[in-house]
């Protein structure tokens, strides 16, 4: 198993920060929305930095997808930043008609996705804006992992002229992702040759898929490791090959099992390569209140969840 | 261009909404029809505007339709002015079209730079585009059409809140008020009281102006222009009657979104000059 020393923890939504003052200073086409969240956005370096490029919303969600919409009008490249929930549930209608269905330029950036926002519970623990936006036609999805490659897609998609759905997260956590990464949109990173069980991973599981590999080498299985950041458009061609190698999936994502991307990975291998498929993901429920670390664990999306499911799927073969 | 002459597109206008409802069965002629003098006096003389279409309308002023229903007006504007040829206008809400049932983009149809059905959103959209012309120091004007009806949605004044805010004066906004929605009359399915002061006390600048008079339109729309870059949106409130220009259609709001048959359509080109020439 690769080892991935690191030195920091952060959250991913300081990545996101990072890189909208860097992709601003690239291109002068950048603006940012924001939907009274600069704070927990990290949009206050942006704001500090291109006032004029700064647009404060207020609690009005609705209002600045339409915005960002009519911004792209004139050749700018908005992005919006609220919470996942209010980026995608409470605003569908506007982001399908305004944006998807009129093939609009927005960047919908959204932190504090899932159960490791923690505290608030289950109204603001969206679980389900992957597979919501995943339907859209036209929408890029993309779920980053750490500071690092949050920072690089943030960078990434301003030259990626379509509308992108990009989630990230509130929890402080190991950076391991190297600083000066290109990132591919579309394309899985290999996160770990194996040949035993392929484990396919999405945002903050995916260091959870590192510990899982790591304790599944000491047990004598080598697990192959794709970092999914990018679930629409799917790399179908790095998962076919695994798969191929492997003979056995685990899905790990931190989502509703239903929509996301353990259902886009199942949808893939049925259509071209059946291979058993186990998933790590909520079960049909909603969250609560409670530490990241205690949710994600009671609701089963930790290295020792990936285990259960990795040893339960290699006897399915 | 002479006021005769927008009478004579505007007729011509009102044939093709009805001829294209006909043709399809399906759409919606009462808000098209009760409009159809304010698209022409809009494309015919407001609107600095470009029929070779660039979708960001760098140097022109733009227009946004929110009630997308009202499309067949919209159509046979786009048309009438240049943008496609109006022949295509017989292929309305049919298979294979660019002329959808609601506008679009996805099939680029010149003329549309967004898309419009699900109500409420065009306001937003027209406001940040208008903010797109400032920061772009493009000093022309965004104007956007809204229903009465629409204006129940929540969304609209999230954009009115905001768009005085923000001091969005580029920006002209006109509601069709012609009292009528789908059930029934606005007052009795959901009472829309005091427009004028409720846009004014969401800190926008109002008038009002008659919307089936050549004429009195467009002295709104240059009143509304005039009162435009002064720190604040322009709301122009314009009575209409929807129907306008086939009798029985109008006063009514049954002809919301009912295709005439055969014989009523005879009727309402009876009452309509062919002027243009039919598509």
């Amino acid at each position: 198993m690769k080892s991935y020393p690191y030195t920091e923890k952060k959250d991913t939504r300081s990545g996101f920060g990072a890189g909208l003052v860097e992709v601003a200073r690239q291109n002068p086409n950048v603006v940012a929305l924001c939907a009274d969240l600069t704070g927990s956005l990290k949009m206050d370096a942006f704001k500090k930095e291109f006032p004029e490029r700064f647009f404060q919303v207020g609690i009005a969600e609705a209002n600045m997808m339409g915005l960002a919409a009519g911004m792209t009008i004139g050749g700018k490249i908005p992005y919006t930043g609220t919470f996942a929930n209010f980026s995608t549930g409470r605003v569908y209608d506007q982001i399908r008609q305004s944006i998807a269905y009129s093939g609009k330029n927005v960047k919908v950036c959204a932190s504090h996705a899932g159960l490791t926002l923690g505290e608030d519970g289950a109204t603001h623990q969206i679980l389900e804006d992957l597979g919501m936006i995943r339907m859209l036609p036209h929408f890029t999805v993309i779920n980053t992992c750490d500071y690092n490659q949050t920072k690089a897609a943030t960078i990434a998609i301003a030259d990626y002229p379509h509308p992108v759905y990009l989630r990230f997260g509130r929890p402080v956590l190991p950076v391991f992702t190297p600083a000066d990464q290109k990132f591919e949109i579309g394309k899985a990173w290999h996160v770990n040759e194996g040949t035993d069980v392929t484990i396919v991973c999405t945002g903050h599981l995916v260091w959870e898929a590192i510990k899982a590999g790591e304790m599944l080498a000491q047990q004598g299985i080598s697990a192959d490791i794709l970092d999914i950041h990018t679930i629409k458009p799917l790399d179908q061609t790095a998962i076919l090959h695994s798969a191929r190698k492997t003979r056995c999936v685990v899905t790990a994502e931190e989502h509703q099992i239903n929509g996301g991307l353990g259902d886009a990975v199942a949808g893939l291998l049925a259509r071209n390569l059946p291979t058993p498929v186990e998933m790590v993901a909520v079960q049909d429920s909603f969250g609560e209140s409670g530490t990241p670390e205690q949710l994600m664990e009671k609701y089963g999306l930790t290295a020792r969840h990936l285990i259960e499911k990795v040893l339960a799927v290699q006897k399915r073969k | 261009m002479e006021i005769a002459t927008l009478k004579n597109i505007a007729s011509q206008v009102r044939r093709d909404i009805v001829r294209m409802v006909h043709g399809c069965q399906s759409g919606h002629p009462g808000g098209s029809l009760g409009c159809t003098d304010f698209f022409v006096a809009l494309y015919g003389k407001q609107l600095k505007h470009n029929p070779k279409f660039s979708m960001d309308g760098k140097g022109e002023d733009l227009f946004f339709l929110s009630n997308g229903h009202i499309s067949p007006v919209w159509y046979s504007t786009l048309a009438r002015f240049g943008y496609f040829e109006a022949k295509e206008l017989a292929t309305f809400r049919k298979i294979n079209s660019r002329l959808q049932g609601h506008p679009a983009t996805e099939e680029h149809l010149e003329g549309i730079r967004i898309a419009s059905g699900s109500l409420g959103q065009g306001l937003s959209v027209a406001s940040g585009a208008a903010q797109a012309k400032k920061l772009n120091q493009d000093d022309h004007l965004v104007y956007v059409l809204m229903g009465d009806g629409e204006i129940q949605e929540g969304q609209v004044w999230e954009a009115a809140m905001y768009a005085a805010h923000h001091k969005i004066d580029n920006l002209v906004a006109t509601i069709d008020v012609n009292g009528q929605q789908i059930d029934g009359a606005t007052e009795e399915i959901m009472s829309l009281r005091d427009l004028g002061a409720k846009w004014r006390a969401f800190g926008w600048e109002v008038i009002e102006s008659e919307g089936n008079d050549m004429e009195k339109i467009l002295e709104g729309l240059q009143k509304a222009k005039s009162l435009a870059k002064k720190g604040k949106p322009v709301m122009n409130l314009m009575k209409t009657e929807m129907g306008f220009g086939v009798d029985f259609m109008m006063g009514s709001h049954k002809w919301h979104g009912v295709a005439p048959n055969d014989e009523q359509l005879a009727k309402a080109l009876a009452q309509l000059p062919e002027t243009l020439g039919d598509y």
